[in-house]
């Protein structure tokens, strides 16, 4: 059934009530009336925390190393995913981002906070600010530059808006000097913010 | 929910549609990370669970979201404009009442 | 059915929906009435405007849309280009 417009009174109790005052009388409400039952919060939180930053490292590191792995993965993301054990049925539909000689990707949600959550975990504090969201789309290179962020010369930049259903996520390149290095040690060169776009993975100098 | 445009911006925008606008241009992105608190985590699930219930869509939360007057929407956490948000749908679908919101409230914790 | 294909050059419609009531929009302000071109089509999705009110959502072809930062920012701006996701009925042909 479509949604009621709230009442004034119901309105006002949104505007004026502390929100952690709010959310404790929700969950007391939702457990009251046996519409959520109290240990499915923990439950929730714990599946969710199993998604993080090293699932997508280990994931770019493996693309690096074999080629069937990297076509799987640009070719089908949700199947390629699974072998990290990410599950993304009832998810948001994954595209994955090539970044190649001469092109570089940067993932932003100018209207909200969409991000790949299923493989990446809660997005970083800075991907929710109103200063990334309304800077990727109009200065991006001011952007990385704040970072330190150096593209090749004559790189083309495209920022990709994530306004709707899929969910987004940068393959970046591998670092030259790596040359050589199994799996382990390349993810851990691969950070949450490589994953967006807005720094490179680097090889120690 | 709308602001009016700045100038050399689009003649009319909301205020969580952010993209581009000359507010924000000169504003660091600041890189620190912040830990998340147990009342983000546990807003963050309930969402979740809620949605397992089929009791909320994600695009009913954001336009619980984008429901908060701009000043507020501003002033308030990522998560806490999220519980507003919650409480915004399950009032707005008839889930729960304001009055029981308001007893629930009202009772000693 | 899509009405589009890869290559086409589209419009985004220069409409202004949150000025007549509660809506809620994926289409950002930055792109309205602003020239594209067709980069995919990225399957068929419940229209968001319809679910996030609870109503009976149709489902309508996404696509991704490829913007020149020209013609959408007064500033100098060179190599960038920007990909965004955009429903159907959101879209004219050029």
């Amino acid at each position: 059934m479509a949604h009621a417009p709230l009442s004034a009174a119901d309105r006002k109790l949104l505007e004026t009530t502390p929100p952690e005052a709010l959310f404790a009388a929700l969950k007391r409400v939702l457990f009251a009336k046996g519409l959520v039952a109290p240990e499915e919060i923990p439950a929730q939180i714990a599946q969710t925390e199993r998604a993080s930053p090293l699932i997508g490292a280990q994931i770019v590191a493996r693309a690096w190393t074999d080629p069937a792995y990297r076509a799987l993965l640009l070719a089908e993301p949700a199947r390629a995913v699974e072998a990290f054990g990410v599950s993304l049925t009832g998810a948001p539909p994954l595209g994955v981002l090539e970044n190649r000689p001469g092109q570089h990707h940067l993932i932003v949600c100018t209207l909200c906070s969409c991000y790949p959550r299923a493989v990446l975990g809660y997005p970083p504090f800075w991907y929710k600010s109103a200063a990334y969201r309304a800077r990727a789309v109009r200065d991006p290179r001011g952007l990385l530059a704040e970072w330190g962020t150096v593209l090749p010369a004559g790189t083309e930049i495209t920022v990709v808006d994530s306004t709707a259903d899929y969910r987004w996520m940068v393959l970046p390149m591998r670092p030259s000097g790596t040359e050589g290095w199994d799996e382990a040690r390349l993810s851990a060169l691969v950070r949450v913010s490589d994953l967006i776009g807005m720094t490179v993975p680097e090889a120690p100098a | 929910m709308a602001v009016a445009a700045e100038p050399g911006d689009t003649p009319f925008r909301a205020h969580h549609d952010l993209g581009g606008v000359r507010r924000f241009l000169c504003t660091p992105v600041e890189r620190e990370e912040h830990t998340l608190s147990p009342f983000d985590r546990e807003v963050d699930a309930l969402r979740q669970v809620l949605a397992h219930h089929g009791l909320l869509r994600v695009d009913e939360l954001r336009r619980g979201i984008e429901s908060i007057p701009e000043e507020r929407y501003f002033a308030l956490s990522y998560y806490q404009r999220w519980a507003v948000a919650l409480a915004f749908v399950l009032l707005s679908r008839g889930v729960i009442s304001g009055d029981e919101l308001r007893a629930a409230l009202a009772a000693p914790a | 059915m899509s009405r589009f294909r890869v290559g086409d050059k589209v419009r985004v419609r220069e409409d202004w929906p949150e000025q007549r009531g509660p809506v809620h929009i994926r289409t950002p302000h930055y792109l309205r009435g602003r020239a594209g071109e067709i980069a995919a089509l990225l399957g068929v999705f419940p229209n968001p405007e319809d679910l996030a009110f609870d109503r009976p959502a149709p489902r309508l072809p996404l696509y991704h849309v490829r913007f020149r930062p020209e013609a959408l920012w007064p500033e100098p701006v060179s190599g960038e280009t920007l990909l965004v996701e955009i429903f159907e009925p959101w879209l004219t042909p050029l």
